[in-house]
C-alpha cells in the first residue's frame, strides 16, 4: 500500500503532460467543486438544514474527479450512498444537490430520494443505491443494454472497500466477465468499512484488486488521492470497454477525512492517521501539480474563488427554496404517475 | 384454436413478445440452450439467437440486477428465477431495487421488466422449492403481480406484463405446467389487474389463484352436484393491480366470501381481500368471510403430507358447505 500512497508525494522527477492543461484544469476545478460543496453539506447539517443521514466523500474528490474527466457524455455512472461527489462530477448543479440533501422542492428528486439516492440520468448519473452491493449488478444491466444495442457507452460503478465482501459484488464481476460487459468497477479503497479497518475483516489485503483474478482480469491498484493516477487508470478502462475487451476492475486508494456518516465521529482511527493522510490531501497534491506545470497562482485562486461563490449561491438558493409540496407523496411509484394498487 | 400446455403457453407467450420488440431480452439460468428446467423456455433460444436469449450463471442477484440495469436504459427484459424460492437470495432486487427507484428519482428511472419464476406445491420438492410466495411481492409498493391459472392467460398476462411500463413479477405455477387449455391463434394481449369469473354462481363467492382455481371449480361442480350449492368461482389473476371491483360485485351478488389460497395462512392475500371486503361490504355478507389456507408450515416432502398441507376440492367443498349450513 504504502508504495502506491508515497507515489502520490514523491517529487515528480519527469514531469508527463499527457493530460493537458485544459483537462488538468477540469480536474482541479471538480476536485474543488466536491470539496467545498461537501464541506458546505457537513456546515448546513450542523444548521440542522441537511436532515436524515449523509456520507461525505471529502478526502476523496480525485476518485470522481478522474473518472468523470474521463467520461463522454452518455456514459453512463452508478454510485452509492456515498455519491454526492461522483453526482457533482457530472455536471449536475450544485443547487440540485444541496436542495435534495435539505430536502427542498428544487433538489434532484424533490426531496424524494435523499442524500443517500441521488438520482440525475439527464447527466447520466443512473442513481445512488444504498443498499452495499446492488449496483454493480445493475451497472452490468446498463452495459448488457449498451452491447446488445451496438452503443458505445459505458457504464461505471463506484462502490467502498466494504463492498468487495458482500455477494452482489462477486456475482456482479463474474457476470460481467463472461459476458465481457462494457462495465467498469471503481473500489474506492478508503481504509475502513464503515467504522471497522477493512483489513480487519478481509482476507486479502487489497479487497479488489486481490480478487480480480478469481475473475480473470488484471490486478489493478492506483493511486486515489492523485487525480492524474485516477484519469489515467479510468481512461485506459473506458478505452477497453469500448473496443469491446470487457470489464475492469479498478482499486483507488484513498481515505475519507469525515467519519462514514454523519453520526460518526471517526474516533476508531489511530492516532495521527487522518494528519497523516490530510498531507495526502487530493486537492493540495493537485494545486502542487498544477503550479509544476507553470499554473498561475493567480488562476488557481481564481479557480477557488468561482467555486466558493457558486456554492454560497447555491445555498442561498436551496434555503430560499419551499419545502416539497404535500400531494408528490403519493406521485411516481407506478408509471402512470399515481400508486393506485387497486381499482 | 389450439390445445396448448400450459408450459407450451410460457414459451409462446415470451416469442410473441420477442417477435413483435427487439428489445424485448430474456435471460436466466439454463432458459437457453436447455429450455429451461422445467421445458418452458423451449426453442427460444432456437428461435431469437444467444443475444436474446442468454445463459446466465447461478447469480440469482446478477440476474435481477442485470435486468434492472438493462430496463432502465431501454430494453424490456424478462429474467427468470427458476424457483420462487430463490427470490429470497435477490430479494433486494425485488424489495429495495427496481420497485422503488421510479418512486426515489422522482419519475426519472424507470423498470419495465418481468420476472418470472415457477411457483407453487405438488412436485414433492420439500419446503425451498413448493412455496407460493406471491404474498412477499404482493406486500411491496411499485410492483404489480400476476399469476394465471390457464395456458390462455398466460399467453396474454405475459403479453400484458412486458408491455406494462412497471415491473411485474409473473408466477408460473409448477404444477399447472402439465395442464391444458383452449388458447386461440394468432396474437393474445390480456389486461392486469383484472379478475376473471369462471364459473358464475349464486350462493357464495370462491376466490382462487393459480393451481387453486381448478381445485375451486372442482368443489363447486362437486356443491353443486351433491349439495345443490352454486357457487361463483373468480380466477383473481392479478393480486397487483388488484380487481376489487369484480370482487365486491360478486360478493354484493353472493353475500359470502371464500378465499382458497395456497400460501401459508399469516398474511396471505386473501387476508388483504377480506378486509377490503369486511370494510367496504360488510353489510353484503350474510356471514363471515372465510380463508382457506396451507397451515402456517413449511411444506413437507413427502406426497401423502404435502396432499393434506395444500387446499384440496374436498377440503374446499366441505368448508364452504359446512359455513353455508351452520
Amino acid at each position: 500500500m504504502a508504495t502506491v500512497e508515497d507515489r502520490a508525494l514523491a517529487s515528480k522527477t519527469s514531469l508527463n503532460d499527457d493530460i493537458g492543461e485544459e483537462t488538468r484544469l477540469r480536474l482541479y476545478r471538480v476536485q474543488v467543486e466536491i470539496r467545498e460543496a461537501e464541506q458546505r453539506a457537513f456546515d448546513l447539517f450542523l444548521q440542522n438544514l441537511v436532515k436524515g443521514t449523509s456520507h461525505l466523500s471529502l478526502g476523496q474528490e480525485a476518485v470522481a474527479a478522474g473518472f468523470a474527466a474521463a467520461m463522454k457524455p452518455g456514459d453512463l455512472s452508478f454510485c452509492t450512498y456515498r455519491g454526492h461527489a461522483h453526482t457533482l462530477a457530472r455536471g449536475v448543479p450544485i443547487e440540485k444537490v444541496l436542495g435534495e440533501l435539505m430536502q427542498r422542492d428544487n433538489g434532484l428528486m424533490r426531496g424524494k430520494g435523499g442524500s443517500m439516492h441521488l438520482t440525475s440520468t439527464d447527466h447520466g448519473v443512473m442513481g445512488s443505491y444504498a443498499i452495499i452491493g446492488a449496483h454493480l449488478p445493475i451497472a452490468c444491466g446498463a452495459a448488457w443494454r449498451a452491447q446488445y444495442k451496438g452503443a458505445k457507452d459505458v457504464a461505471v460503478c463506484f462502490f467502498g472497500d466494504g463492498t468487495t465482501n458482500i455477494g452482489a459484488f462477486h456475482e456482479a464481476l463474474n457476470f460481467a466477465a463472461v459476458w465481457k460487459l462494457p462495465v467498469i468497477f471503481v473500489c474506492e479503497n478508503n481504509l475502513y468499512m464503515e467504522y471497522t479497518p477493512i483489513g480487519d475483516v478481509t482476507a486479502v489485503q487489497h479487497p479488489a484488486a486481490d480478487r480480480a483474478s478469481a475473475y480473470g482480469l488484471p490486478r489493478i491498484v492506483v493511486d486515489g488521492n492523485d487525480a492524474d493516477e485516477v484519469f489515467r487508470a479510468a481512461a485506459a478502462a473506458y478505452e477497453k470497454a469500448r473496443a469491446g475487451d470487457g470489464p475492469s476492475l479498478i482499486e483507488c486508494m484513498t481515505y475519507r477525512h469525515s467519519g462514514h456518516s454523519r453520526a460518526d465521529p471517526a474516533k476508531y482511527r489511530p492516532e495521527g492517521e487522518l494528519e497523516k493522510w490530510k498531507e495526502r490531501d487530493p486537492i493540495k497534491i493537485y494545486r502542487e501539480r498544477l503550479k509544476q506545470f507553470g499554473i498561475a497562482d493567480s488562476v488557481i485562486a481564481g479557480i477557488d474563488a468561482e467555486v466558493k461563490q457558486q456554492v454560497d449561491e447555491a445555498t442561498e438558493k436551496c434555503k430560499a427554496a419551499p419545502m416539497p409540496p404535500l400531494d408528490i407523496l403519493t406521485t411516481d411509484v407506478y408509471a402512470d404517475g399515481g400508486w393506485a394498487w387497486r381499482n | 384454436m389450439a390445445e396448448l400446455t400450459y408450459r407450451d403457453a410460457v414459451a409462446r407467450g415470451i416469442a410473441q413478445e420477442m417477435t413483435r420488440d427487439p428489445d424485448v431480452v430474456f435471460l436466466g439460468e439454463d432458459v437457453g440452450k436447455a429450455g429451461g428446467v422445467f421445458k418452458a423456455t423451449v426453442g427460444l433460444f432456437e428461435q431469437f439467437g444467444p443475444l436474446r436469449v442468454r445463459d446466465t450463471p447461478i447469480s440469482e442477484q446478477a440476474i435481477l440486477g442485470a435486468a434492472m440495469g438493462a430496463a432502465m436504459t431501454g430494453l424490456k427484459p424478462i429474467a427468470e428465477i427458476m424457483f420462487s424460492d430463490f427470490f429470497a437470495v435477490c430479494f433486494d432486487y425485488i424489495a429495495n431495487e427496481f420497485s422503488k427507484s421510479r418512486y426515489m428519482s422522482n419519475g426519472q428511472v424507470k423498470c419495465p421488466l418481468v420476472v418470472r419464476t415457477g411457483n407453487g406445491a405438488g412436485s414433492r420438492f420439500g419446503a425451498q422449492h413448493s412455496q407460493s410466495v406471491e404474498n412477499w411481492c404482493m406486500m411491496i409498493p411499485g410492483l404489480k403481480v400476476v399469476a394465471p391459472s390457464t395456458p390462455r392467460d398466460v399467453i396474454g398476462l405475459m403479453a400484458a406484463a412486458v408491455r406494462d411500463p412497471d415491473p411485474v413479477i409473473f408466477f408460473e405455477h409448477k404444477s399447472l405446467y402439465a395442464t391444458k387449455g383452449e388458447v386461440p391463434d394468432g396474437e393474445i394481449v390480456d389486461t392486469l389487474g383484472t379478475a376473471k369469473i369462471v364459473r358464475p354462481g349464486k350462493d357464495a363467492t370462491i376466490l382462487a389463484l393459480a393451481l387453486m382455481v381448478p381445485r375451486a371449480l372442482a368443489a363447486a361442480d362437486k356443491l353443486k352436484s351433491e349439495h345443490g350449492i352454486d357457487c361463483e368461482v373468480v380466477d383473481v389473476r392479478s393480486l397487483v393491480p388488484l380487481d376489487t371491483q369484480t370482487i365486491l360485485g360478486s360478493v354484493a351478488r353472493t353475500h359470502r366470501l371464500f378465499t382458497v389460497e395456497e400460501n401459508p395462512r399469516l398474511c396471505g392475500w386473501g387476508a388483504e381481500i377480506v378486509s377490503i371486503v369486511a370494510d367496504e361490504a360488510f353489510y353484503e355478507l350474510d356471514g363471515p368471510p372465510v380463508r382457506i389456507t396451507t397451515p402456517h408450515i413449511p411444506l413437507p416432502a413427502a406426497d401423502i403430507l404435502e396432499d393434506i398441507a395444500l387446499p384440496t376440492a374436498d377440503r374446499i367443498a366441505d368448508r364452504v358447505r359446512k359455513s353455508l349450513q351452520s
